[in-house]
């Protein structure tokens, strides 16, 4: 395989070396069933103890509140649908936002069609949760409200704090999908008011198709999956060990270093940031200055198509992601950009790059370089540009 | 994703660029959907169509096709390039991935809307040539941001 830049850690990280060597003898030594009686089982057991009580201590809670699940999907979808299925007695309105990952979006809307409501509040321009509009919506029948601590796209660190405590003033549960915030920004779950967390292990260097809930002692939900009694019963099933492990020494090494990787990442990123908006015209950075993940840069270049420039970068083996609508598959670019306002053809242009503390500068120089070049030569084909250039 | 003829059509377009007189111009697509292709016809007296470039905004498949489209029709007569359908731009490419095949139909589109500017441009009726459908011009009016 050529040589990569890979620029494209908000989908997903490579799997730290020590996390796959942590994980190894889960398969092949001690391989045995956490619920089984034997010696070798209770290796096993001892290894999802120690993992769950990690990620407990990561998040300033108790072990028995997190819960793991195949990964942030899972997350989202038990988190919502069974919290309102829990709690449809008291209500059946639910408090989301327009920038939310798919796999709240899409759970919100299964839930429209069982009969609940649900309001997805407004952003600003920068692709940050209203406040106010969201207090508007809160309604006696509200029973839960999810919004995400950091979005996917445009790295915007939303005001979970306030939100939490908006939530906990009214009696509503809160949930956050932290997938992309988990072990990158601190925090911990009593501050900030979290009644329920989503995470996935892939974010954070730790293995795919992993993650867990948090739930807050207390909180009713119902169970997932039915079956054994694994996961205090609530998401049965015998447990993935090897990828328990790994999310485990993936979350230790995360919260160990996180001050000086997000320090390597955000010079990076403000580099980054400052080279592409001096050296390419007609170009915007997408979301906020400030409130932003350390690692996530989004532009949109006008006059371009996002899959195009892409496809460029590969070329020259640089991995990144765009929101334009070809490469989802879809005719609408990404709901996040469109929700922040742009319009549909500035969406179609837009890069996002999200950067891990592995990359350095002479990666981000040789990524700059090589945008220029591209952005140009596609702007000298694009119909837009010729059409913009004539107009003066 | 794409094939190896679709990537290297990518990669050097043929053909890119503007003519400064030509016989007609064919806009097609909307920036909305994410594609717009411009193609420029320069056709002789005798119908023969000698020149033709295009400009595209729009993803690999958008480009490649607008190429392979632009490669199709040169030196083919007025007549012979109405039978430059979409399927003959596809198959020219080896295959588009099924999400894509909007893009050759686009491809298609955009050399009929260039010939009908020809052909109003020149008062003459070319067979088989419909008024083309979508003009980004229309489709913007519509937009509202
Ligand atoms: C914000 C957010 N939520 C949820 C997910 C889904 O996580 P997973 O891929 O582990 O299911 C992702 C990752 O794509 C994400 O970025």
């Amino acid at each position: 395989m050529k040589k990569i830049i890979y620029l494209d850690n908000a989908a997903t990280t490579k799997t730290a070396p020590e996390v796959v060597e942590a994980m190894l003898p889960y398969f092949t030594e001690y391989y045995g069933n956490p619920s089984s009686v034997y010696e070798l089982a209770s290796m096993s057991k001892k290894a999802v103890t120690e993992s769950r009580e990690q990620i407990a201590e990561a998040l300033g809670a108790k072990s028995n509140e997190i819960y793991f699940t195949a990964g942030g999907s899972e997350a989202d979808n038990w988190a919502i649908k069974e919290a309102a299925e829990a709690y449809k007695d008291k209500g059946k309105h639910i408090i989301t936002s327009k920038i939310e990952h798919h796999a709240v979006l899409h759970t919100c809307e299964a839930l429209e069609k069982k009969g609940y409501e649900v309001t997805y509040v407004d952003s600003d321009e920068k692709g940050i949760v209203d406040l106010e509009k969201l207090k508007k919506a809160i309604r006696k029948d509200t029973i839960l409200i999810t919004i995400m601590f950091a979005n996917n796209e445009i790295g915007t660190i939303q005001p979970i704090k306030e939100i939490g405590a908006l939530a906990k003033e009214h009696g509503i549960l809160f949930h956050t999908d932290a997938v992309q915030a988990f072990g990158h920004i601190p925090f911990l779950v009593d501050d900030y008011h979290i009644d329920m967390l989503s995470a996935s292990g892939h974010k954070l260097k730790g293995p795919k198709g992993i993650g867990f809930l948090y739930i807050r002692k207390g909180i009713k939900i119902r169970s997932l999956i039915h079956g054994g009694g694994q996961e205090r019963a609530r998401r049965a099933g015998t447990e993935n060990v090897p990828g328990i492990v790994g999310l485990g020494k993936a979350v230790k090494m995360a919260f160990t270093k996180m001050k000086e990787n997000t320090a390597k990442e955000k010079e990076l990123r403000d580099y980054l940031i400052d080279r592409v908006l001096k050296e390419i015209p007609y170009t915007r950075l997408n979301g906020d200055g400030i409130k932003r993940l350390p690692n996530n840069v989004n532009f949109s270049f006008q006059f371009i198509e996002g899959e195009s420039l892409l496809i460029m970068l590969d070329m020259e083996g640089i991995c990144a992601s765009s929101g334009s609508a070809c490469t989802s598959g879809s005719l609408d670019p990404s709901h996040v950009l469109l929700a922040i306002g742009l319009p549909h053809e500035i969406a179609h242009g837009s890069l996002r790059l999200t950067l891990s503390e592995e990359n350095t500068k002479k990666e981000i120089d040789f990524t700059v370089d090589t945008l220029k070049g591209i952005v140009e030569k596609l702007r000298s084909m694009s119909p837009l540009y010729e059409d913009f250039m004539k107009r003066g | 994703m794409y094939s190896e003829k679709v990537m290297d059509h990518f990669s050097n377009p043929r053909n890119v660029g503007e003519l400064e007189a030509p016989s007609g111009i064919g806009t097609v697509g909307n920036a909305k959907c994410g594609d717009i292709m411009r193609i420029y016809l320069d056709i002789d007296e005798n119908q023969r169509i000698r020149d033709c470039k295009f400009k595209t905004f729009g993803c690999g498949a958008a480009v490649a096709t607008s190429s392979m489209a632009t490669e199709l029709v040169k030196g083919k007569t007025v007549k012979e390039a109405m039978e430059v359908t979409n399927k003959a731009v596809m198959e020219a490419l080896d295959g588009l991935p099924p999400v894509k095949v909007h893009c050759s139909l686009l491809a298609e589109e955009a050399i009929h809307a260039a010939l009908w500017d020809y052909a109003e441009k020149n008062g003459i009726t070319i067979d088989g040539l419909e008024k083309p459908k979508s003009d980004i011009h229309e489709e913007e009016e519509e937009e509202e941001y």
